[in-house]
């Protein structure tokens, strides 16, 4: 009886742990456990050390009042455009990268990536020497009658160029893992580039394409630096809620704590909903 | 691959001191502190507003040479942010700040010893680029349209100081940036981005070429005043009062005079 029992209890085991891939589940090191787990603890620590500082009886209030509704709105409506900016453009570039060879390729893929480590303030200085009015493309582009200097444009322009490089790194990470196999076969079928494209490439590349677009749009949300020093900070048209909070913060510190749990609130939104990881179904 | 490698050591070397002072501070305050501070000379730590950076390093210099083995560490940033690291408690000796609210507020949660003395005092300015691209003549010209005027928000002292400008002159402007600090407002101009902004007389003067100053003769009925105070429970309060003395003296006022400031 007892023996059967056990028996039992193995193979239900064994079916639970089977049915993820069909195989056996790979155990981890304790050890990796631990530090995963201090890992984990470093960054959720000091959000919760913040969500203790809310005052919670003014929050409601706070995160309704109109200017950080119209920080909020104009967030999401930024973040949104710039996303969409960086997949127009950053699949090709990513296609580009992993896909072809062309002189200086290396090169590339390291300028393409800048934007990550350099200070967003630089990013700001960057942008402002070419798109500001006595900038590169700024005297151009005011002859045409394009006003950038202090509008909602100027804001996007920050968050893509942050962000950008997040889609393209995603993107061209899913396509070499994928490799060119089906594009190779499907050419050979008589498929035209932009079939291949279309029809084995895209659906291919969609899971590291979703994961690229919701870190593309949760880095513009957060887009703060650059936006200050090239997009400046008026209510409703550049003021975003990074730099609501950090105006904010000038007088007062709860309104400032409550507007950054609903930014990091949006973010988890964002991020819970849209992004899975790659492996996982 | 030295480099990296050298890097790498320091970086250790620097952890383990920490670890290692941070057990000597233990000991030491479980056995009572041996060590006299006066035989390795005294540190004072000043928190002081970002519009005091020039005059309040020259000060610190001045301070330390009338003052053998004394070192000033001086610590710049918005009035506001000190204030934040301050009620967290960051080892601040004296606080400097760049109007009398944002002191009020410490003043009132007892964080400052005594009461605090004005040093000085800022008015507001235009600026202009060099070429003044928007024929900006009075505080008037600002509120036309298509004058791109960048300000600082109410919620910063230059600020605050607008508005009180903007009620003697009698017109409101419409700008199209509200920054967080006056040197952002200062940067939009340096840059060209913005045809004006509104800064101080002592940001005009600091930044010598790269913007042409237009003074607002109502400016004399919206003065920011600049008040000094020793941090409560500071470790130095005999030595910050001295400094405060110092920059209210005859030395701290020529300097703070020369850069533009107003008397208190």
């Amino acid at each position: 009886m007892g023996r059967r029992d056990l028996a039992g209890r193995r193979d239900l085991t064994a079916g639970r742990a089977g049915s993820r891939d069909g195989g056996v589940t790979l155990g981890v090191p304790r050890w990796t456990l631990i530090l995963a787990a201090l890992g984990a603890l470093f960054i959720v620590l000091p959000i919760v050390g913040m969500t203790l500082r809310v005052d919670w009886s003014r929050f409601g209030a706070l995160v309704t009042s109109e200017p950080a509704v119209a920080a909020l709105l104009l967030s999401l409506r930024t973040a949104t455009m710039s996303t969409v900016l960086c997949l127009l453009f950053g699949v090709p570039m990513a296609l580009a990268l992993a896909r072809s060879r062309f002189p200086g390729q290396r090169l590339v893929r390291a300028v393409v990536l800048l934007p990550l480590v350099l200070p967003p303030v630089v990013g700001g200085i960057a942008l402002l020497s070419t798109f500001g009015r006595r900038g590169l493309l700024g005297e151009t582009f005011g002859v045409l009658g394009i006003q950038i200097a202090f509008s909602t444009t100027a804001v996007v322009l920050a968050q893509t160029f942050v962000a950008l490089p997040f889609l393209v790194l995603s993107v061209e990470a899913t396509l070499r893992a994928s490799g060119a196999r089906f594009e190779a076969v499907a050419a050979t079928l008589g498929a035209t580039p932009g079939t291949v494209f279309r029809r084995v490439t895209l659906p291919l590349v969609l899971p590291g394409l979703v994961s690229g677009a919701v870190l593309a749009f949760a880095r513009a949300l957060g887009e703060f630096g650059a936006t200050l020093t090239f997009a400046g900070s008026l209510q409703g048209v550049t003021r975003t809620l990074p730099l609501e909070i950090y105006l904010q913060r000038e007088t007062d510190a709860d309104a400032a704590v409550a507007l950054a749990l609903l930014l990091v609130a949006v973010a988890l939104i964002v991020m819970v909903a849209t992004h899975r990881p790659r492996g996982l179904s | 691959m030295t480099g990296f490698r050298s890097v790498r050591v320091a970086l250790g070397l620097a952890a383990a001191s920490a670890l290692l002072t941070g057990c000597a501070g233990t000991a030491g305050a479980s056995s009572g502190s041996t060590a006299s501070s006066s035989e390795q000379g005294e540190t004072l730590t000043v928190f002081a507003a970002a519009s005091l950076l020039e005059t309040f390093t020259e000060l610190a210099d001045r301070f330390e040479a009338a003052n053998p083995g004394v070192t000033v560490t001086l610590n710049f940033a918005g009035s506001a942010d000190l204030v934040t690291q301050i009620r967290e408690g960051a080892p601040a000796d004296v606080f400097a700040a760049a109007d009398l609210s944002t002191m009020a507020g410490l003043s009132r949660d007892g964080l400052v010893d005594g009461d605090p003395a004005v040093f000085a005092t800022n008015t507001l300015s235009i600026a202009v680029p060099p070429d003044n691209p928007a024929g900006i003549d009075s505080f008037a010209d600002l509120a036309a349209p298509n004058v791109d005027v960048v300000v600082c928000a109410p919620q910063v002292p230059c600020g605050a100081a607008l508005r009180a400008l903007e009620a003697a002159v009698g017109v409101t402007l419409a700008p199209v940036s509200e920054e967080n600090a006056v040197t952002d407002v200062l940067g939009k101009v340096t840059s060209g981005q913005a045809d004006a902004g509104l800064v101080y007389v002592t940001d005009v003067a600091s930044a010598g070429d790269a913007v042409l100053g237009l003074p607002v003769p109502e400016s004399d009925q919206s003065v920011n005043e600049y008040p000094i105070a020793v941090v409560a429970g500071s470790g130095q309060a005999r030595l910050g009062a001295a400094f405060a003395r110092f920059v209210t003296g005859a030395t701290g006022q020529s300097v703070l005079g020369a850069a533009g400031f107003g008397a208190p």
